[in-house]
């Protein structure tokens, strides 16, 4: 519960930071300012500023922004695509659409996500929507057998067994008592993936393969900030913390959400 | 006790080893060059291992861009000025034992000549008409018009002189003249030289010389730092002189290089075909933010395409002056009150990606919207610089006295004016300095008053070296790193 709160708390930092951001931040993320370049924090400047003299608070804030809602949109495409799949897994357990869709998750699943990432951006051309699919195709397989774990340990269930009884479709039968019990799972999981797609978007966009410039991003940031670390440490201690927070904050949340939501953990601390 | 005498022994000997000067170098790099033939690639990386080390030419350049003797020993040019008649040297040797002679001399540069040449500057030898000769160590070089820039022309790296029997194999078993041979690359890592002890000239302080291709900025800095590199006569981060600078153990060589940095503009390309837009770009730009912003400080404003370290240079900075206001009422002027959007694609060096954030919004305040694109080299060839796919970037034309690139109208940035083309033409022909000057001072001026690029700044030659080390050259007057005149100080 302590996990949660504390997990929370961080998250919800970082999501108001971005979300004021699109009304307010203190200073220009897109203006240069040479005059007032590596100005260390403190100050007019609470984190200092950057090499072309732009506000570091401003760039954290809309850089949250850019993460929030990649990692978002991400795991957006990820339930979307994964759950449906997923619970036509577990309604078909054993048919020739079972095993499509499952053969197909571990085929996606079997790449190193970061490297298809890298490929699709690539061939794509770097940007934030290119990271944002790359990142959200693989999401996929990870919702789907979630998915499909859970849902079919529910089949077997009595109320689902008089579900069938009483007549209703298998497709009905999913939406209306498969996925409410699974939501929490979900839930869980989302926040998870949700954490490991701002990691993702940050390693993408310190390749540059993600948001292109001016837009600040946190991965940009970071690989600008490492010629420079000896003499402006700030530049690259300012993003690189804000991923760890904020990561660590969704992790927290993940872990505090699952004690709280997953029967079989609740069961376990009874 | 036998222990006791052999490590006294071995003390003793690196102590006396401690007082010898070193005899080899490690030069980094941040580029690793294709191949390493450098009459058959463009690649500036080729000819920083090979100028004047492993390969020579007839003439060669010296650290202060001046044209010297290399291969030929003196020549003659007739009154006409339509012939020049080299005296070679003799005894001079390739590294494969093969003596040089006038023959290789002909067909080295009927080689580049030839119609299906590779080499990448055929322009270079544009005016040649005939290579005849004459005896064992003379050659008669004829032109089809006089050409004052022929023995500066014969200085580049790509009209080195080389032996028939080597050609094919350049671009992996270099065999040159020159006071190093070529003794061993590892791809993605080195390439080592070793001291030519059959050299005609004087013999060189250097007994190996390793280049260390070292492409991430911040490796570049702790190689420096670690004493695994001895010099990189070309830093990749500005951003680090100054901690260099600070150390007792390091000197930095700033100089000049023949890199004119410039927005080039796309003069085909929506609207800055209208050459009110590209003033009104011109005078958008704050060179001196770009010029501290992405190169803390290093760097010379221009105004034209020309280097201020020539002696033909005019100052034409104030053609474009940072005035977003006038800047403004251009656009309105030609009717772009409201701006408009156009690409601006990045190579990888920091000039470009630093340089193109600080334009970006340089332009933002006068209204242009930029899309930028960070594009790997590769992809800068292909799309930019082969596929004229582009509104604006960012680059820096390190060739020396490029200018003729303005008279060619398929050149990338496609600026076909005809008075141009016909000032380039005719300044082939005239052979009296001040007359040239008078023509290259109205070519920048030209070129300049056209606004055919946004001219941002000279790049500067950033180099740290190890402070016992003697002899690199300061400015770059053509790519090459020269270790005939490298030593380290006792």
């Amino acid at each position: 519960m302590r996990a949660l709160v504390l997990g929370g708390l961080l998250a919800a930092v970082f999501v108001a930071a971005a979300a004021v951001s699109f009304v307010w931040t203190p200073g220009d993320v897109t203006a240069v300012d040479i005059a007032n370049r590596l100005q260390p924090p403190g100050g007019s400047y609470p984190l200092g500023t950057d090499h072309f003299g732009r506000d570091l608070v401003s760039m954290v804030m809309v850089g949250a922004r850019v993460s929030i809602a990649v990692a978002l949109v991400a795991v957006g495409i990820g339930m979307g695509l994964g759950v449906p799949l997923g619970l036509a897994a577990a309604a078909t357990r054993g048919s020739w659409l079972d095993e499509v869709i499952m053969r197909g998750n571990d085929l996606v699943f079997a790449f190193p996500a970061l490297l298809i990432a890298i490929l699709i951006t690539a061939v794509f051309g770097p940007s934030a929507l290119n990271a944002i699919i790359a990142i959200g195709i693989f999401n996929v397989p990870v919702f789907a057998r979630v998915t499909r774990g859970a849902a079919l340990s529910l089949w077997t269930r009595e109320f689902i067994l008089a579900a069938r009884v009483a007549g209703k479709g298998r497709i009905r039968i999913s939406v209306e008592h498969i996925l409410p019990n699974v939501a929490n799972l979900l839930i869980v999981q989302g926040t998870i993936q949700f954490s490991l797609g701002i990691l993702a978007e940050a390693g993408l966009s310190y390749v540059g393969l993600g948001a292109q410039p001016p837009t600040p991003s946190w991965g940009r940031m970071l690989a600008e900030a490492q010629t420079m670390i000896s003499f402006a440490p700030h530049l690259a201690l300012v993003p690189g913390l804000s991923i760890v927070l904020m990561v660590l904050g969704l992790n927290l949340m993940g872990d505090g959400l699952r004690d709280l939501l997953d029967p079989r953990v609740r069961k376990a601390r009874a | 006790m036998v222990r006791h005498i052999l490590s006294a022994t071995v003390l003793a000997a690196l102590l006396a080893g401690g007082a010898w000067a070193k005899t080899d170098i490690t030069l980094g790099m941040q580029l690793e060059p294709p191949h390493l033939d450098p009459t058959s690639a463009a690649a500036a990386a080729i000819d920083e291992v090979v100028y004047a080390n492993v390969y020579e030419g007839l003439t060669r350049f010296t650290s202060d861009g001046s044209v010297v003797p290399g291969l030929a020993e003196s020549w003659e040019i007739a009154d006409d000025g339509l012939s020049y008649t080299f005296k070679l040297r003799r005894g001079v040797l390739y590294h494969d034992g093969a003596t040089f002679g006038a023959d290789d001399v002909k067909f080295s540069l009927d080689r580049a000549r030839v119609e299906d040449s590779t080499n990448a500057q055929k322009a270079l030898f544009a005016a040649i008409d005939s290579v005849n000769v004459i005896d064992d160590a003379t050659v008669e070089i004829t032109l089809t018009k006089p050409n004052g820039a022929l023995l500066f022309n014969l200085a580049w790296g790509d009209a080195i002189i080389i032996d028939e029997s080597d050609a094919s194999a350049l671009e992996t078993t270099p065999v040159g003249t020159g006071p190093f041979k070529f003794s061993n690359w590892v791809q993605g890592d080195r390439v080592e030289l070793v001291k030519n002890p059959d050299y005609w000239g004087d013999p060189v302080a250097l007994d190996k010389a390793t280049f260390k291709f070292i492409s991430d900025p911040t490796a570049a800095f702790a190689a420096m730092m670690a004493g695994d590199v001895d010099a990189f006569p070309v830093f990749p981060a500005p951003e680090n002189l100054a901690q260099f600078e600070a150390d007792p153990r390091f000197t930095v060589l700033v100089g000049s290089t023949e890199g004119e940095t410039i927005l080039s503009t796309n003069n085909k390309a929506g609207p800055f075909v209208d050459v009110r837009v590209r003033k009104a770009v011109a005078h958008a730009i704050d060179r001196q933010a770009i010029i501290d912003g992405a190169m803390f400080g290093y760097g010379t404003p221009i105004g034209s395409h020309f280097a201020p370290h020539n002696p033909a240079y005019v100052d034409l900075t104030a053609n474009s002056t940072y005035d977003p206001e006038l800047s403004k009422k251009l656009l309105t002027e030609a009717g772009y009150a409201d701006g408009f959007t156009t690409t601006l694609k990045l190579p990888p060096p920091s000039y470009a990606r630093r340089g193109g954030e600080i334009i970006a919004a340089q332009l933002r305040a006068v209204g242009i919207q930029t899309e930028i694109s960070n594009l790997e080299w590769a992809q800068w060839l292909e799309e930019v610089f082969r596929g004229k796919d582009f509104g604006l970037t960012i680059v820096s034309h390190t060739e020396p006295m490029d200018i003729g690139i303005y008279a060619r109208p398929d050149y990338y940035f496609q600026y076909d004016d005809a008075v141009v083309q016909a000032m380039i033409s005719g300044l082939d022909a005239i052979t009296d300095p001040d007359d040239r000057t008078e023509v290259l001072q109205a070519l920048q001026e030209r070129i300049s008053e056209n606004y055919v690029n946004g001219y941002l700044f000279q790049l500067a030659k950033t180099g740290v070296a190890n402070a016992k080390i003697q002899g690199l050259w300061q400015n770059s007057p053509t790519q090459a790193n020269d270790l005939t005149g490298v030593s380290w100080a006792e």
